[in-house]
């Protein structure tokens, strides 16, 4: 035996003495790291949420109380919730960022198929340059990707100065602080989540089939339609929902490229924090924002998952 | 039968798309001018405004220190989840394990942001650490989100491996441990740097969950870069999204062309 192995024995053995085996060792160290960082959050989140807002350090209000008697007594407040159902501003909120997403999904999908199909169908090397050229903008920075549409879009920006001079339009468009613009955004920084699943879906699938649709005498488009989009289903899902429900959240594209009026709920979960300092609101504006719509997708993505149909 | 015209175009479109932005990002930070779409000159005033700026560099640091630790940190307890995972077969708390690694990739950051902090803030009150806000809580955040890429890619290379080398290892006697780190470890190593250098440019590139876990005085290179941009546009933030665009493509090009030989000599020799 190596002399690596030797210390290593020695820990088993000391190990084995408390009744741990390397194995339930292994497991544990990601599995507590994940369980403290990961999901105990999200328990305190929701317990924030029940809280009052209070001007302390931290500012809510604690879960349990001595009560006059000594007793404990649990403070439960669901007044956030109650807000968040009777404000308006909230409900619009969280509609309005399911379709800005949803808009933009799809326009993330019908500029990232092509491009997931042409490079899948590349011969090699261009396939590999291709490739990284898709990942090449993902390495550089998220943010500095949405400034640069800043001077896309401004009034004096580059569009308007090449649309006026062409004699296209008479006064500049308004694009910055539109809802568009954050569309744009979105499509623009998480088209490379779109292409990559979709590409390695689409390599997968055996040419065979495109030549027996051909020989069977389909025309390119009926192929397409009725062999490629069908077999290309599962990253088609897998692209929409790493754009989707992360979309939903977004807080950057927003700030830099909407306007006062385009809401969207990672923004004002965003205000509620930094600016109304208010943490227990953002809990429960982070809760619902969980349970309404990452729940259901996710839950959705492990169903397919076991239908087998992500594979 | 004739190739279709349809969809190069398509793709190519797509990849104007894809690259018009960045394009204008750097010839813009070129620019003499302040105004960022009206060219007066070839300057390079932008990139000695951008050396200068202590805050800017102050931050840089900061991002740099917390990247290399947290990918670090992410690689290995990624590498040990994936392993777990493709590897142990059943186990109690397999599925909670699956859940807990691949939801932080499509988790809002603002909901990661947030419920961190909170817990950071409640574990102060209970255990008196982390002791405030900083590189520390920056850490532990970032290694936490990094740690399920670095997991997905090590996994599916783990998946992609043929195991009758571990088998034939571990017929030779060596022992479980041996096994990882003489067969295992070696044959997944180029998966390691790949996800190492993603945890590591995740790292670098966030904002939102710095913003919420990070204190006074740790600032990271987005943080300032956010609250410069905010205000309108401006052509130092330029200068630098061309040093890292440059960066990160020649590391690419270095990392292409590596592969390239490889590739050629594997084939090659057999």
């Amino acid at each position: 035996m190596s002399a690596r192995s030797r210390p290593w024995r020695w820990t088993a053995r000391g190990l084995g003495a408390l009744g741990l085996s390397g194995r339930t060792l292994v497991v544990a160290v990601p599995m507590l790291w994940l369980l403290l960082f990961f999901l105990v959050p999200f328990f305190v989140l929701g317990r924030i949420s029940l809280a009052e807002p209070i001007l302390a350090r931290p500012p809510y209000t604690p879960l349990f109380e001595r009560g006059p008697d000594g007793a404990l007594v649990i403070l439960a407040n669901l007044e956030n919730y109650r807000l968040l159902w009777a404000d308006t501003l909230y409900r619009n909120a969280y509609l309005s960022s399911i379709r800005i997403a949803a808009v933009s999904t799809v326009f993330a999908l019908l500029i990232g198929y092509p491009i997931a199909y042409y490079i899948a169908r590349a011969p090699e090397p261009r396939r590999t340059i291709l490739l990284l050229l898709v990942i090449l903008p993902f390495w550089t920075s998220f943010l500095l990707r949405v400034y640069a549409w800043m001077g896309f879009l401004q009034r004096e920006g580059l569009i308007n100065s090449a649309l006026l001079g062409l004699g296209l339009i008479d006064a500049p468009l308004v694009m910055m602080q539109t809802t568009f613009a954050v569309q744009l955004g979105i499509v623009y920084t998480y088209l490379p989540f779109m292409i990559l699943p979709l590409y390695a879906n689409l390599t997968k699938i055996d040419d065979a089939f495109f030549e027996a649709s051909a020989d069977l005498g389909a025309a390119p488009v009926v192929t397409f339609l009725t062999v490629t989009l069908p077999l290309s289903l599962p990253g088609i899902i897998a692209g929409c929902m790493l754009v989707f429900i992360p979309a939903i959240g977004e807080y950057v594209i927003p700030a830099l490229l909407g306007g006062p009026d385009t809401l969207m709920i990672g923004r004002v979960l965003w205000d509620e924090f930094f600016s109304a300092r208010d943490w227990t609101m953002a809990s429960a504006v982070a809760i619902v924002m969980l349970v309404l719509v990452v729940a259901p997708v996710m839950w959705l993505q492990s169903w397919l998952d076991r239908r087998g149909l992500n594979g | 039968m004739k190739r279709g015209w349809i969809l190069p175009v398509l793709a190519g479109l797509g990849f104007v798309f894809l690259y018009a932005p960045i394009v204008a990002l750097v010839v813009f930070s070129f620019n003499e001018s302040r105004l960022v779409t009206v060219w007066a000159g070839f300057s390079t005033r932008w990139y000695v405004a951008l050396v200068n700026d202590r805050q800017i560099l102050q931050a840089a640091w900061v991002s740099l220190q917390v990247a290399v630790a947290s990918a670090t940190l992410a690689t290995v307890l990624g590498v040990l989840a994936a392993f777990v995972l493709a590897r142990l077969g059943r186990f109690r708390g397999r599925l909670l394990l699956t859940g807990m690694t691949a939801a932080p990739l499509v988790m809002p950051e603002v909901i990661t942001g947030l419920s961190l902090l909170l817990l950071f803030v409640a574990m102060e009150g209970v255990l008196g650490w982390p002791g405030g806000r900083g590189m520390t809580t920056l850490i532990i955040a970032h290694t936490t989100f990094c740690l399920a890429f670095v997991a997905v890619i090590a996994q599916s290379r783990l998946r992609d491996m043929d195991d009758s080398l571990e088998e034939a290892a571990r017929d030779l006697g060596a022992g479980p441990v041996r096994v990882f780190f003489d067969i295992t470890l070696p044959v997944i190593a180029p998966a390691l740097v790949a996800g190492w250098l993603l945890a590591f440019t995740l790292s670098l590139d966030d904002l939102v969950i710095a913003s919420f876990v990070s204190g006074p005085g740790a600032s990271t290179l987005p943080m300032v870069v956010f609250s410069k941009v905010r205000l309108g546009v401006s052509p130092d933030v330029n200068a630098l999204a061309t040093i890292i665009i440059a960066v990160v493509a020649v590391s690419i090009a270095i990392a292409g062309v590596i592969l390239y030989r490889q590739a050629r000599r594997r084939d090659q020799g057999g």
